[in-house]
């Protein structure tokens, strides 16, 4: 059972045994193998087919597996897709999406791979990464293009450079994008995935950057460093008073429900669907920080 | 007779680094195998490395193996790769056209 | 009835006096029965060839030394070639421990200088023991299992040679000064007490008295000055770095939490952690644990780092207990800090004694080759069935602390760590309480007031044979690597019975 959390996503580059047989250890939601940016053109074979008997014979465990592929629009993507899908990964990370054509593309691929294989056909997810100012501007195209999308995600470095953008530690520069992706992400009821910060010695900086990032509405932060993991996943946890707020949201459901009563109220209040949406999001967080339910504190 | 050529893997720990060395003709297989787990495993090694090469069809060659405590997928990854890397190389001492 | 110069009368019989002797000025006769000592003038001897001599070495006799010069240590070395060329045959050597200089020894092993060992056996000389090359079996024990069999005469040494890094010219001894410096001596004072004949044999030597003294004048029979007993880097490290591996760091955390959850980490809190790099980062992330909860404990003992001596100086112990210093600061701070003690093998770990430092230990942490699902724990031979390494205080600190852990990835390359049966037992499984992996925490279900603290605490807690197949999952099923019938090495527990024995390697 995957916890469906991804709070965090670690990058493993995909041509290194040692990391690939330990990926799942430090606790990350998501572990991203690597085929693309964290491999050279001369080894792409070797990590492809590393990663594939990886998938083939490491077990995981709850740790959501995903594959970050080569672009199809490269040499490399074609052969990535042929390996890999067959093993059926929880989702490809699909590099450089510029508009809605490039994940149809690989969406047709892998139907067509999954029926050779027998797999269920949408077994394997998508998530699209947007790293130019073109996939920027398709955005909510590219996420609503395939019912395979589970989540959106951006590189911040080559997006920033192909906008012509400073890149700076404060990250100014990235507020649209960060912007776009939430909205788009909301839109399409999909993840939104916050990308890397680089300066892993700087567990302060990470922890402001990934939580300003939870207060923007993003569900997550990729990382490149296990010692990253305690960092994002704190400041992905809720606050006392959120968590003991919704609870007590869950429990007016619930007591709602038994009293077969149509409207809920809390203190008097009204409660909608979103509330109770983010209610339950709150709580799936709160436990994954090993908060336990006990009980309405009131 | 000529001879291709594949190397893949490192000597990192938990690699394995396998030079495959396949002629034009011949027969059968010799394995050159190097290990810290030889005592334990020498077996299941053996039989993973003949076993890629019988996926791959090849039927004669000389595998040299230097393993560093790789796992079992690791270990057939890289004889893979490197025989994959030996049949789409150009023979030995061939000029590139 | 005898009459002096002053007509002073003594009787022949006196009440409480069992053989009643006169004095005689200038013939005092307790020098008179060790003749082998000159009067005060010191024990000075010019050659270690003279001393031995003097000793009265023969074939066949034990020779014993201490191993605080670690990889650093000229002395072992030089004293068997020594001993090899006087024609000697037939040695026990009885180190507490040997390292990879030592392999220089094996050529004695080979031409019949060197019978067997007893004590330690490590590095190369443990693989020469495993493929037979020893005419008898080589005896392992622990620190405190070698004090116990010295103290007993299982093992009778007739000749210390202790490796001096300052001496004066009566034999008092220190550990802290000299260009050999190595701190504590700990485990030279059962030698040098129960030893036959004691030689000092140093490259600093100092007026008399040197100070502060660990080895003394009044155990030692000859000092024997030469140019270099050894090499400063290697006897010593420079800081010891918390390792940077994130796989060691995720153990070390796990550690802590499992201290932090054990109710044992509380004002009084003592523990013993290695210098090994995930016993160091345990020690480094319980010492963030009792900052934050602001406990204050006791004392740390075995071998003691430069972090521990930060941890006192931080006050969040109030003692070191020092058996051995393994590097330049834990040395500094021995010579000058009157809460950093220099202790004995024997009141660090001996059974025999009439109480020791182990048995007041709350958590030790230690490393492994191999745990199995009885939690034995083998700590000599690596998976390949190969004598690699002594037992140093493991079985000790094991059996003495209320709470033992053993550190160990879940496998080492392609070798399982957890596995079935161990190769050598060393540790029983009875001593042994928690297995901490990377991939899971096994408590051992003997502990199961251990176990309710541990509960829902969110550990990764399993049952060891799940831990198992975990492992072999990764890696497969080992084969029993291949023994032959003859006994190489003997594995003693701390009370003298036999726990184990070790097979040669075919």
């Amino acid at each position: 059972m995957k916890t469906g959390l991804r709070r965090t996503s670690l990058y493993i580059p995909g041509n290194n045994p040692s990391m690939l047989q330990n990926a799942s250890v430090y606790g990350a939601d998501c572990i991203i193998l690597d085929l693309e940016d964290a491999i050279t053109v001369t080894e792409k074979d070797s990590a492809r087919i590393l990663v594939r008997n990886a998938l083939r014979s490491i077990r995981y465990g709850t740790t959501e597996v995903t594959v970050r592929v080569n672009a199809l629009s490269t040499h490399f993507g074609q052969e990535d897709f042929m390996e890999i899908i067959p093993m059926k990964p929880d989702a490809v990370r699909l590099p450089k999406c510029e508009a809605p054509e490039d994940v149809v593309q690989a969406d047709q691929l892998i139907t067509e791979i999954e029926r050779k294989n027998g797999i269920e056909i949408g077994s394997v997810k998508i998530i699209p990464m947007i790293e130019s100012a073109l996939g920027g501007i398709n955005l909510l195209d590219i996420v609503r293009s395939s019912r395979r999308i589970t989540g959106v995600n951006y590189g911040a470095e080559d997006y920033t450079a192909d906008i012509g953008a400073v890149r700076t530690k404060e990250g100014r520069e990235l507020d649209d994008i960060r912007a776009k992706i939430v909205v788009a992400a909301r839109i399409a009821g999909v993840h939104a995935l916050d990308s890397v910060f680089a300066d892993v010695n700087d567990s302060d900086g990470l922890f402001d950057e990934a939580y300003a990032a939870r207060r923007l509405g993003f569900d997550g932060k990729s990382v490149i460093h296990p010692r990253q993991i305690p960092v994002v996943h704190r400041a992905f946890t809720p606050s006392q008073k959120e968590i003991s707020f919704a609870r007590r949201v869950v429990h007016a459901i619930e007591e709602a429900k038994q009293k077969k009563s149509g409207v809920i109220a809390l203190n008097g209040k009204m409660i909608d669907a979103p509330v109770v949406t983010k209610a339950r999001k709150i709580i799936a967080l709160a436990e994954a920080a090993g908060y336990r339910d006990e009980g309405v504190l009131s | 007779m000529t001879n291709k050529v594949g190397q893949a893997g490192t000597l990192e720990s938990c690699d394995a680094l396998v030079i495959a060395t396949i002629p034009s003709e011949g027969e059968g297989i010799e394995i050159q195998l190097d290990s810290p787990s030889l005592v334990s495993f020498e077996k299941e090694m053996r039989d993973a490395i003949t076993g890629v090469l019988q996926e791959l069809n090849v039927m004669c060659g000389v595998l040299k193996v230097q393993d560093r405590g790789a796992l079992d997928c690791t270990l057939r990854a890289r004889v893979e790769t490197a025989v994959r890397r030996a049949l789409a190389a150009l023979p030995e001492g061939s000029e590139r056209p | 009835m005898t009459l002096d110069k002053n007509v002073r009368v003594i009787p022949d019989t006196l009440p409480g006096i069992k053989n009643v002797r006169s004095f005689q000025a200038g013939a005092t006769s307790s020098l008179a029965e060790m003749p082998r000592t000159p009067k005060r003038c010191g024990k000075i001897v010019s050659t270690v060839r003279e001393a031995l001599h003097r000793a009265g070495i023969r074939d066949g006799m034990t020779l014993s030394f201490h191993h605080h010069l670690r990889n650093g240590d000229l002395v072992v070395n030089m004293v068997l070639d020594i001993v090899a060329e006087m024609g000697i045959r037939d040695i026990t050597l009885a180190p507490s421990a040997l390292f990879p200089v030592h392999e220089a020894l094996l050529r004695h092993v080979k031409n019949g200088v060197i019978r067997t060992i007893q004590g330690s056996v490590n590095g190369p000389v443990g693989q020469a023991a495993s493929h037979g090359e020893f005419v008898a079996p080589v005896v392992l024990r622990s620190h405190g299992g070698r004090v116990r069999a010295i103290q007993t005469g299982d093992l009778h040494v007739d000749i210390a040679i202790l490796a001096a890094p300052s001496a004066d010219q009566m034999g008092n001894v220190s550990g802290v000064i000299g260009p050999s410096a190595c701190g504590s001596l700990g485990y030279a004072f059962t030698d040098a007490q129960y030893a036959d004949t004691v030689i000092a044999i140093t490259d600093n030597l100092l007026p008399y008295p040197v100070t502060p003294f660990s080895l003394l004048q009044t155990e030692v029979d000859w000092v024997v000055p030469v140019e270099k007993i050894g090499v400063p880097e290697k006897i010593v490290s420079g800081t010891l770095k918390i390792t940077q591996d994130p796989m060691r760091l995720l153990i070390a955390e796990q550690v802590a939490r499992v201290v932090e959850e054990s109710g044992l980490l509380i004002d009084g809190f003592s523990m013993q952690a290695g210098a090994g790099g995930i016993s160091l980062a345990a020690s480094a992330c319980i010492r963030e644990s009792m900052k934050k909860r602001g406990v204050r404990g006791s004392f740390i003992s075995g071998g003691i780092t430069g972090q521990s001596v930060d941890m006192l100086k931080e006050g969040l112990f109030r003692t070191l207990l020092d058996v051995q210093s393994f590097d330049l600061e834990a040395v500094a701070s021995l010579a000058c800090n009157p809460n950093h003690v220099e202790m004995s093998a024997s009141f660090y770990a001996n059974t025999a004694a009439k109480g020791c430092v182990v048995d007041m230990l709350d958590v030790a942490v230690l490393g492994a080759t191999q745990v199995d699902t009885d939690f034995n724990v083998n700590v000599n031979t690596e998976s390949d069935g190969v004598l690699l390494h002594g037992i140093g205080g493991h079985m000790d600190t094991a059996a003495g602390a209320k709470i033992t852990v053993i550190v160990t990835p879940l496998f080492r390359g392609r070798m399982p760590m957890v596995v079935d049966q161990v190769i050598t037992r060393t540790t029983p499984g009875n001593t042994v309480d928690v297995v901490v992996t990377e991939r899971g925490i096994a408590v051992n279900p003997g502990r199961k007031d251990l176990l309710d603290n541990l509960r829902g605490k969110g550990l990764p807690l399993m049952d060891i044979h799940d831990l198992k197949k975990m492992a072999e999952n990764m890696t497969g099923v080992p084969s029993m690597p291949p023994f032959g019938e003859r006994i190489i090495g003997i594995v003693e527990y701390r009370d003298g019975s036999i726990i184990d024995v070790i097979r040669q390697r075919v």
